[in-house]
């Protein structure tokens, strides 16, 4: 039986000789890159050739940022007030007067911040509080899937829904210098595909905060959410529990030592949760703003190559030895094996 | 009818049972068969009318034989189940179902996608697997076979089509479909020869023969009245037995195993037999013998288990830590009535976040966490290895190195489960017939008169000399190697014997033309064979019982004796008469055959030659036959045992020619006494023909001897020393003869002189003492304590020379031993033992000894353990083993089939194992660390930043960059690194065998490189997350005065892993293809053009991703700047570890490296050096038989200065 089948296939005279080519031997011409002295040596000093020069760079661009940061969050509340919650939740005007001094020429644009520390967020049950469909299409005004529970007022929907939106802040500041106005524009201070894309230009505000409980900023209900740059900055949640956003920004150049007043509304509650809120004036450079981690760490790093690169020198130059040597191999240590 | 009388009236019509005595004859079984009907014995076959009424009731099993996993219906419940089997599937799937419902960190869909991915693939694997087995099985179904149709017509059929009670006509050379009972051949006495080579691997044919009753039914015709019951035992494994009995004729007549012919044996030498079918199909012995095709699963898988459980208990164990800060955080929400984080509602929620309830918040949670940190586990990782050991599969297939031009069959690797197995094989166990030789004996020395003839040169000397580096070596008296003679292959089967001084007649030129004369006409005439001229070239072959009968007659034929027929009393020869000088035929009187046994290890013919002389011709093994010599007759003695020492060092089998004139008294003595013993039918019966022959045996004349080569296949002594540098051990178990063993030992260098050689056998007198007394209880305690016995001297022997390195034992062991040392009390101490000796080897060791020892390696060492075999006979072996290799010969599927890996030819298990094994090993342990390492990476940032969200459960990620992790970016370089890595060449590979000791050893998988790589993604994991929230704090992210928000940060965060990953994977590659350089790049370039597009799809499917590149990633240099630093600082600890390991820890393929790089590998001393200190003694091959040798020859000077 066997010899049939073997004669039949010998019909077809198909040899199952394998074909030959070097991807299927496997000889496929590669570069098989071992980590000699000089390998070692070479990048780690590339490493250093490159960090240095761009963690000073980054340092420089970092120093050039002028920050003023004030922390108002206790000042603004009486002395004699004991319950902090209890008067930032009483309705009324709340307002405080805060100085800053300039400590650096700034040139413009000097973008306003505030900043919240250890509001969470990024907390999932908060993240997921919004309904993105709403937010664009003033047809899917009653989708409100995932806003409970702000998502309904007295049986009507409220538009934007979702907790996101309800804690929208509302602290407000007004800038003075000797008593002239400081000009906050709040125009362009969103992401542009936010504004174009994700809120809708016929979507308006309804029902908003019209509920029992007020948790935060009041929208105007005859200005689409499009335009509603405080909302759509605030609706881009933060990734980590201190963050700034930001509230506008200045088209004026401030000079060093320059005293500038700041009226502020202080109405959001971050008192419960013991957050602290934080008003910032700071420049940008190309690098974004204020922050000495990034050049110092290239910096460290790139110096620490360079070490490395230098104790290697010195461990090849001064004990050279074959590297194809094999009595370092772990093995022959092994006693089993003499 | 077609064929039927084709064997009648043509040539011999012998007797042969006359001139066999028929040891195994018809043994009476009486008490045996008492037992036909009773439980166990219920079988009743009507032969020649399975359509009957009582047939049907029974309705027997058809003889379709399946071995395939799974059916049409049963594959999708079947392989969906052994899917969901594996803990990190089933996972999956219960969080996939979760996935569903509120509790989710990410969407379902995105949850689900990748674990229908998976779990497809695999099943399409599987499927196209068992398709393939599937075809196998119908091939074998559709085998033709002769059966009778009914009226005497026979025609063919498939042999899925047989029934039980079916007459089938097996003819020459044909495999039988089923088991058979045997009715009759084409011999008159109803004998037929059967190879059972694929059930027990012995080569020698076995004689059946029918029962006197049937040998009538010559013709297809004398079948069409046949009838008979059979009555016999219910299917079992046992292949040596049959109980039965065969009503014909209302006569009942007790059948034996003699009239069984199994299924996948064949049919030699005989035209043609009828039989009956008796067992079908999956009820043959043959198949109930082979046990269910074990599932078999890596070590490294296994241990990579291990490590998933390791995975989940981390998992577990950050999901509990998160659920217990999640409850605290949740708890605190409330206090009195008034809401802490108030922008979270925290008086108006679901249970998931209740702070009222916030232990069952925290549960909810800690499922929450369960499902969010499932990038722990990697999900692809079991259908990424499947894939990539598919392609390595096609690699071992594709490798021109191991295909077999003669036979045109390349390797074939059956499953890919086990390619790493192959790298970390520790013990060989190999069957000998068919795997280590050839199965053909060459005639290729011989000594006469005390002179050597014979200039071949074998293969074991060939491969020493090899080694030696010297060309072909001068071999011979003369010195002059004709170097033409010795290299063209020799034309004729079995003889390879090259001497100018005794060939083409020259011999009666020599000194002693007598001797020679008288040497060579004992191997034309003492042997068994039956000669078959070819009537029109004149031209003689012989069918021999054993291939070595078959080269003495051929050698006896070509030097000028030429045995050419044989009839029933007589021998045939045409010989050189040396009075004459010419050829004259002669005939010699065949008086007596004393046959060949493992006890007399001789055997002799007593002829009577034309001058009515009575002779004696006898051959034997050497430690029988030289105290038979008689005091004039060893004249020759020294200087043929001299050459006899050396054919054996030189892996020859040797046997000693003598003979011996018997006076006719003597003879009549003999012949009385003889034929007594022959016809008793007591118990004692061979006793008494051995006691008979041994009267005559005696004061022989010594002749010469003869040196046999049993013909190891090409190369097989070099891959044995190849595998033993490689510190692989090799054991040889085989179903043949303790001698033959031993000398297949020598050729191929596991045993050599100077090796002490510890042999454990039941041969001894006492047992043979009690063996004939036959109490079979008392008989079994003294054997077991005998073999206790022996293992403990070998013990003491092993032990007392620990320590010292040049004392190399070899172990050698026989079945009836092997039953003994098997058993649970004795196997610890014989496994000690044999861990001990450099070589093992098992004889005479049955299919079902063969696996168990096996199993006692495997289990007993806790080793890999790769068994080789051909035939049926190594099946069991071949599935006990970690790996099972099948060699795909000549003869029969048995072995491949259930093999895991089929090769044509020994030779290339080098390649297979050393190369491929070693490969295969490295890349997939590195891809599994690789594995961990990437998803800890992944997991653990998740988890970092699931920390500074109040342990919400919020993932930092998107959640299509979540599922898209380990599909997309991540996956295909790593199995680009699983399929083409290469830590050195297979030239290196193959010249440095010892860089396999990696493998056997696990250093490239041990617990300390996987937490290694498991610290690695730790460390990788910190540095990218607190540098980037370092980075990115709260200050404005670019110009325009914007921060930073979750989107970003997850965008930038997933780029830095991304960049890591890949890099790292650049980093462990050390091969650097271009393929390599397009995956590993192309990932990276994925990763952006993924971005790109899934960031212009609209928001509503995009969410937090719309646009997010365009115009918040590239534009801003602190994107690219934070990613190339944070890239950068993650793979500085693994580079300067790697650099300072390379430097003074490197491992073995770290060294080979730099010799290669260094351009030392063509310095060969340099390279020797390299070897010799980097191994340990190597205890057997030729190197160390060479180093033995040396040792031998220094010891000697020192002696003798």
């Amino acid at each position: 039986m066997e010899n049939t089948d073997t004669s039949t296939s010998t019909v077809r005279r198909n040899s199952k000789r394998p074909r030959y080519s070097k991807f299927t031997q496997q000889e496929l011409p590669a570069c098989k890159p071992i980590l000699t002295p000089r390998w070692v040596i070479s990048a780690f000093m590339l490493i250093s050739i490159v960090f240095i020069p761009i963690g000073v760079a980054a340092l420089f661009a970092s120093r050039d940022v002028v920050e003023i940061v004030d922390r108002y969050d206790s000042e603004c509340i009486p002395a004699n007030e004991t319950d902090k919650v209890k008067y930032i939740q009483t309705p009324g005007e709340k307002s405080c007067n805060r100085t800053l001094t300039v400590p650096k020429r700034m040139k413009p644009p000097i973008f306003v911040y505030y900043q919240l520390d250890n509001f969470y967020q990024n907390h999932r049950r908060y993240v997921k509080s919004r309904n993105d469909q709403q937010l664009r299409d003033s047809k899917e005004a009653n989708s409100v899937s995932g806003c409970k529970p702000e998502d309904f007022n007295n049986g009507s929907v409220i538009v934007p829904c979702g907790l996101i939106a309800w804690s929208l802040f509302n602290d407000t500041y007004s800038l003075s210098r000797n008593n002239i106005t400081l000009n906050v524009s709040k125009k362009d201070i969103s992401w542009k595909s936010d504004r174009e894309h994700k809120f809708g230009k016929d979507v308006y505000p309804k029902n908003f905060q019209s509920g029992g409980l007020i948790g935060g900023g009041i929208l105007d209900p005859n200005i689409p959410l499009s335009e509603q740059e405080d909302l759509i900055v605030w609706m881009r949640t933060a990734a980590l529990p201190n963050f700034r956003k930001l509230y506008g920004k200045m088209e004026v150049e401030l000079q060093e030592n320059d005293v500038i007043d700041v009226t502020l509304g202080n109405n959001y509650n971050t008192y419960s949760f013991n957050g602290k809120k934080k008003l910032v004036l700071s420049t940008t450079s190309w690098l974004g703003g204020k922050n000495d981690f990034l050049g110092i760490a290239y910096l460290t790093v790139g110096g620490l190559c360079f070490f490395l690169a230098m104790a290697f020198t010195v461990v090849y130059l001064v004990k050279p030895r074959q590297l194809g040597d094999p009595s370092y191999l772990s093995w022959n240590r092994n006693p089993g094996w003499r | 009818m077609a064929g039927g009388g084709g064997g009648r009236g043509k040539r011999k019509k012998l007797q042969f049972s006359k001139i066999y005595s028929f040891r195994c004859g018809k043994q009476s079984l009486q008490d045996d068969h008492s037992q036909i009907g009773g439980p166990g014995f219920s079988r009743v076959v009507y032969c020649n009318e399975p359509d009957c009424f009582e047939a049907g009731i029974r309705d027997y099993a058809s003889n379709y034989v399946s071995s395939t996993k799974y059916t049409l219906a049963t594959f999708l419940p079947k392989s969906l189940f052994e899917q969901f089997r594996r803990v990190a599937n089933f996972y999956f799937l219960v969080s996939g179902i979760l996935a569903f419902t509120p509790l989710a960190p990410y969407t379902a869909v995105s949850a689900i996608v990748p674990l229908i991915i998976v779990v497809g693939a695999t099943m399409v694997k599987e499927g196209i697997e068992d398709w393939r087995r599937k075809q196998q099985d119908i091939e074998v179904n559709n085998r033709k076979v002769k059966f009778h149709k009914g009226n005497g017509v026979f025609d063919y059929t498939e042999w899925k089509n047989l029934r039980v009670g079916d007459i089938v006509k097996v003819e020459k050379d044909q495999f039988f479909p089923a088991d058979l009972l045997l009715l009759s051949s084409s011999y008159e006495d109803a004998i037929c020869y059967v190879e059972t080579m694929n059930l027990d691997g012995e080569t020698n044919l076995k004689l059946k023969q029918a029962l006197g009753v049937t040998v009538a039914l010559q013709e297809d015709s004398d079948i069409r009245d046949f009838k008979a019951i059979v009555k016999c035992e219910d299917p079992n494994a046992n292949l040596y037995s049959f109980v039965g009995t065969m009503e014909f004729e209302e006569q009942q007549h007790p059948l034996s195993p003699q009239q069984i012919l199994l299924r996948d044996s064949k049919l030699r030498n005989t035209d043609y037999i009828y039989g009956a079918v008796i067992f079908t199909g999956q009820e043959t012995k043959v198949i109930q013998n082979s046990t269910d095709p074990p599932s078999k699963r890596s070590r490294i898988e296994r241990k990579m288990d291990k490590i998933i459980y390791l995975m989940f208990f981390i998992l577990f164990l950050i999901s509990f830590i998160g659920s217990i800060f999640f409850g605290v955080y949740t708890r605190d929400d409330l206090q009195n009535g008034r809401m802490k984080r108030w922008y979270l509602l925290p008086d108006d929620t679901t249970a998931y976040f209740d702070p009222r309830n916030a232990p069952l918040a925290a549960i909810y949670h800690f499922l929450t966490a369960l499902m969010l940190y499932s990038y722990f586990i990697p999900i692809s990782l079991y259908v990424s290895i499947e894939i990539v050991k598919v392609l390595q599969s096609m690699f071992i297939n594709q490798d021109v190195h191991m295909y077999y031009e003669e036979a045109d069959k390349p390797a074939h690797a059956r499953t890919s489960n086990l390619n790493e197995e192959l790298g970390q094989v520790d013990t060989i166990l190999s069957d000998k017939t068919g795997t280590l030789t050839c199965n053909s004996m060459e005639f290729i020395k011989c000594t006469v008169a005390g002179i050597a003839y014979g200039r071949g040169i074998t293969e074991v000397e060939r491969a020493i000399d090899r080694k030696k580096g010297s060309p072909l070596r001068n071999d011979g008296v003369n010195g002059d190697v004709d170097l033409l003679s010795s290299n063209a292959k020799s034309s004729i089967k079995g003889f390879n014997f090259r001497d100018d001084r005794i060939m083409n007649g020259n011999w009666v030129n020599e000194d002693n033309a007598d001797v020679i004369q008288k040497f060579f006409r004992v191997l034309a005439l003492c042997h068994t064979a039956i000669p078959e001229v070819d009537e029109e070239t004149g031209k003689v072959s012989y069918e021999a019982e054993s291939p070595d009968e078959a080269a003495f007659v051929i050698a006896a034929r070509e030097i000028g004796f030429e045995f050419y027929q044989r009839a029933q009393t007589s021998i045939s020869v045409k010989e050189l008469d040396l009075a004459f000088g010419k050829k004259v035929e002669r005939v010699y009187q065949l008086l007596n055959v004393l046959e060949f046994n493992s006890t007399r290890k001789r055997m002799s013919v007593i002829v009577r030659d034309e001058e009515r002389k009575i002779l004696l011709l006898s051959k034997g093994a050497d430690s029988v036959m030289f105290e038979r010599l008689a005091n004039n007759g060893k004249s020759f003695e020294e200087d043929t045992m001299e050459h006899m020492n050396e054919y054996a060092d030189g892996g020859l089998r040797t046997l000693i020619i003598a003979y011996r004139e018997l006076g006719d008294d003597e003879y009549t003595k003999f012949s009385k006494k003889f034929n007594e013993a022959k016809n008793s039918v007591s118990a004692d019966r061979e006793l008494l023909i051995d006691e008979a022959a041994e009267t005559v045996e005696k004061d022989l004349i010594l002749l010469g001897a003869t040196a046999v080569e049993d013909k190891l296949q090409n190369g097989v002594p070099d891959c044995i020393d190849k595998l033993a540098q490689a510190g692989i051990k090799i054991w040889v178990l085989t179903g043949d003869k303790m001698e033959t063993a031993i000398n297949i030992g020598y050729a191929c260098s596991l045993l050599r002189q100077g090796m002490k050689q510890i042999i454990i056998s039941l041969e001894s007198p006492e047992i043979l003492a009690l063996e004939k007394a036959g109490d079979k209880n008392v008989l079994g305690k003294a054997s077991q304590e005998s073999v206790l016995r022996q293992i403990k001297d070998g013990k003491k022997l092993l032990d007392a020379s620990k320590g010292s390195t040049t004392e190399a034992f070899a172990l050698i062991i026989d079945g009836r031993s092997l039953t003994y040392a098997l058993k649970d009390d004795v196997k610890n101490l014989f496994l000690q033992l044999a861990i001990g000796c450099a070589s093992v080897i098992c004889c005479r060791s049955s299919p079902k000894q063969k696996a168990l020892v096996t199993r006692l390696v495997k289990s007993g060492t806790g080793k890999t353990t790769l068994a080789i075999g051909d035939g049926a006979n190594d099946v069991g072996m071949l599935q006990e083993a970690d790996i099972g290799v099948g060699i795909s010969g000549v003869e029969g599927m048995q072995a491949v089939m259930s093999s895991d890996i089929a090769i044509a030819q020994f030779r290339y298990l080098e390649r297979l194992l050393l190369v491929h094994g070693h490969w295969c090993y490295r890349r997939i342990s590195t891809m599994i660390c690789y594995f961990f390492y990437k998803n800890i990476t992944f997991g653990f940032s998740l988890f970092l930043f699931e920390a500074h969200t109040a342990f919400s459960g919020q993932s930092a990620y998107n959640d299509w960059f979540l599922s898209l992790f380990n599909v997309f970016f991540t996956s295909l370089p790593v199995m680009a690194l699983g399929v083409f890595d290469q830590d050195v060449s297979a030239r290196f590979c193959l010249r440095f065998p010892i860089l396999y000791q990696e493998g056997v050893q696990n250093v490239l998988f041990s617990w300390r490189r996987i937490l290694g790589w498991m610290g690695n993604g730790f460390t990788s994991a910190i540095i990218i997350f607190f540098f980037c929230i370092k980075a990115l704090e709260e200050q404005a992210f670019r110009d325009d005065g914007q921060v930073a928000g979750y989107a970003i940060f997850g965008g930038i965060m997933y780029t830095c892993v991304v960049w890591v990953v890949n890099l790292q994977m650049a980093l462990a590659v050390s091969y650097f293809t271009l393929i390599q350089h397009i995956l590993i790049w192309g990932s990276i370039a994925i990763w952006y053009l993924f971005l790109v597009i899934y960031g212009a799809m609209s928001p509503t499917f995009s969410t937090t991703a719309y646009n997010l590149f365009i115009e918040a990633l590239a534009p801003s240099p602190s994107y690219w700047i934070v990613t190339m630093f944070i890239t950068i600082s993650a793979l500085v600890p693994y580079f300067t570890f790697s650099a300072l390991q390379m430097r003074f820890f490197p491992m073995f393929h770290g060294t080979i490296q730099w010799i290669r790089h260094e351009g030392f590998s063509e310095d060969v001393e340099y390279c020797d050096m390299v070897r010799q200190s980097s191994i340990r003694p190597t205890t057997v091959g030729h190197t160390a038989r060479l180093a033995a040798k040396s040792r031998r020859e220094q010891n000697d000077n020192f002696g003798l200065g």
